[in-house]
């Protein structure tokens, strides 16, 4: 498990790299990374001989501020920086008060950071990419891990990123005419770092654990500014911890999974989903439906059920339906097929699966298989499921997939026909 | 009991260490300064010195800019109180510092008693 020094760590470091961004301008990103790297280092080498202060977040930022200051006071005129310093120095005014100033706002200056990051030429993943390198702390090494994906691959994604990004002077202004479309890629960037964490390939709980905690602490970010603050984004912060509930008894320390029906509910977050249900009565003010809406309806329902039994199935169907018209795709019409099955028996929910429009796009997926093979043995064809099984063990993305398709095959030889156990990739 | 400055060096080659292994180094430092405390052998734990710095030599005062022309760099110091020489060096032995292949340097204080 992380060490809280740790957290201090990766946070601070995003916080300090996105205050000195927006001190030296975008195009000295490498500058704010490097004076960041230097503070954390002294700040280090300070307390391994005096022992940790009190307020180690503090003490980060004063050294970071005087860093600045040095660099600024130093090379004057060597480089450009963002507008409000630049005009300060040409002033011959001391920068001490606009640095003093942007540090004191600093919240202010990770959001448009977030926004930054979220630049529209850049793809989805390098967005992703970004946000968890600059903001959150994340090393080459450790993107790569969480996203199984190999470290040259994950350090060509960030040069490509921070090339986009330095080709402006200055963070993204909330103000600016493009805030709503961007708004909504940041909504789709912490989404898809929250997923990543929730449905993703690491197979090490304390990872997806830490992605999905980043992913909430930048959508409370979002929460606390006005600006920011509006309905999807409620539903966006709504669905995290609606599902981050589930996460201690959906990923055991062992790294194996437990699918939603099998799970013990008494293991799920309690204040998480006080928190989920607030945050949904929040952003059901507007009269927009988003399909983070939806989504943290579902999960709101299934949060409210207290077995798998007693939930409202056709309640989650309709919410699935909601979600279909709002973002169509294969996954949702599975989980939507599967949702049916629960209240209208396992031939309706085969049936359902069979009318998927682009079943093909499924091909690859292992819950797809996995999901088929449940229906067949709660249908009474326990060969029908084990080469569904067989077929989705083949497909596992990772060593925790594998392990818990191969316990479900185990299952299926000797299982009572009218087995109650499913599959829900929900 | 004798007074001895330990003396914190890094060869100048060797690459300096990442946040990540400095961050996992401050147990290790805070726990060998609690043992060395609590068995009334640390006078000071002194601090840590910046990288660069001036030299000034000789009788022209001719002034220099830091890094040094020594191969190693004086990373910091600490100030400890044993028996003798030989205890000095076993509880040298016992710094953090050694894993990450610096060294450090036992140098007795002198200390003239009536």
């Amino acid at each position: 498990m992380m060490q809280p020094l740790d957290h201090v760590f990766r946070h601070e470091s995003g916080r300090l790299v996105a205050a000195l961004t927006r001190i030296f301008g975008m195009h000295n990103l490498q500058l704010a990374e490097d004076v960041t790297q230097d503070a954390l280092c002294r700040a280090l080498e300070v307390w391994k001989i005096q022992g940790l202060p009190d307020n180690p977040a503090a003490w980060l930022m004063s050294t970071a501020k005087r860093r600045a200051l040095d660099v600024l006071r130093r090379e004057r005129t060597a480089r450009t920086y963002a507008p409000e310093v630049a005009r300060a120095l040409a002033e011959d005014a001391d920068p001490a008060g606009a640095v003093e100033a942007i540090f004191g706002a600093v919240q202010d200056s990770e959001l448009r950071m977030m926004f930054s990051c979220c630049h529209p030429r850049l793809a989805e993943e390098v967005r992703v990419a970004l946000v968890l390198h600059i903001l959150c702390g994340f090393s080459v090494g450790e993107i790569g891990a969480a996203f199984l994906t190999g470290e040259e691959a994950i350090k060509k994604r960030i040069a490509r990123g921070k090339a986009v990004l330095a080709g402006s002077r200055r963070l993204f202004e909330l103000t600016d005419r493009d805030f709503a479309e961007r708004l909504s890629s940041v909504h789709r960037a912490l989404y898809l770092l929250f997923n990543e964490g929730y449905h993703g390939a690491s197979s090490e709980y304390a990872v997806r654990k830490e992605l999905c905690d980043e992913a909430m602490r930048l959508g409370t970010l979002l929460c606390d500014n006005v600006l920011t603050a509006v309905p999807a984004t409620f539903a966006l912060l709504a669905l995290m911890c609606l599902h981050a509930a589930r996460l201690p008894a959906r990923v055991d320390a062992a790294g194996d999974f437990t699918m939603l029906l099998e799970q013990d509910r008494e293991r799920w977050d309690a204040d998480l989903i006080a928190d989920g249900q607030r945050l949904m009565d929040l952003s059901a003010r507007g009269n927009e439906i988003t399909a983070y809406h939806a989504e943290a309806a579902i999960a709101s329902v299934h949060a409210a059920a207290k077995s798998a039994a007693e939930t409202p199935w056709a309640t989650i169907v309709s919410f699935y339906d909601t979600l279909m018209r709002i973002r169509p795709s294969p996954v949702v019409a599975l989980n939507r097929a599967l949702a049916l099955a629960q209240c209208e028996g396992a031939r309706r929910g085969l049936d359902e699966i069979s009318r998927i429009a682009d079943r093909d796009r499924l091909a690859d997926y292992p819950f797809y298989f996995a999901a088929l093979a449940e229906l067949e043995l709660r249908a009474g064809d326990p060969h029908a499921a084990r080469e569904h099984f067989f077929k989705a063990r083949e497909l596992a993305r990772s060593p925790m997939e594998r392990r818990l398709l191969e316990r479900r095959l185990a299952d299926c030889t000797g299982i009572s026909i009218n087995g109650t156990r499913a599959i829900n990739c929900a | 009991m004798a007074q001895f400055l330990f003396v914190y060096r890094r060869s100048h080659d060797q690459p300096a260490l990442s946040p990540e292994q400095m961050q996992q180094n401050i147990p290790k430092w805070q726990a060998w300064f609690q043992e060395l405390s609590a068995k009334d052998h640390l006078i000071e734990r002194g601090n840590p010195l910046e990288h660069g710095g001036k030299l000034v030599r000789g009788s022209k005062k001719n002034v220099t800019d830091g890094p040094y022309a020594e191969k190693d760099l004086v990373m910091g110091f600490s100030l400890i109180e044993a028996r003798d020489l030989d205890q000095a060096t076993v509880l040298a032995a016992g710094c953090p510092a050694l894993a990450n292949e610096m060294s450090v340097e036992v140098r007795p204080v002198i200390q003239l008693r009536p």
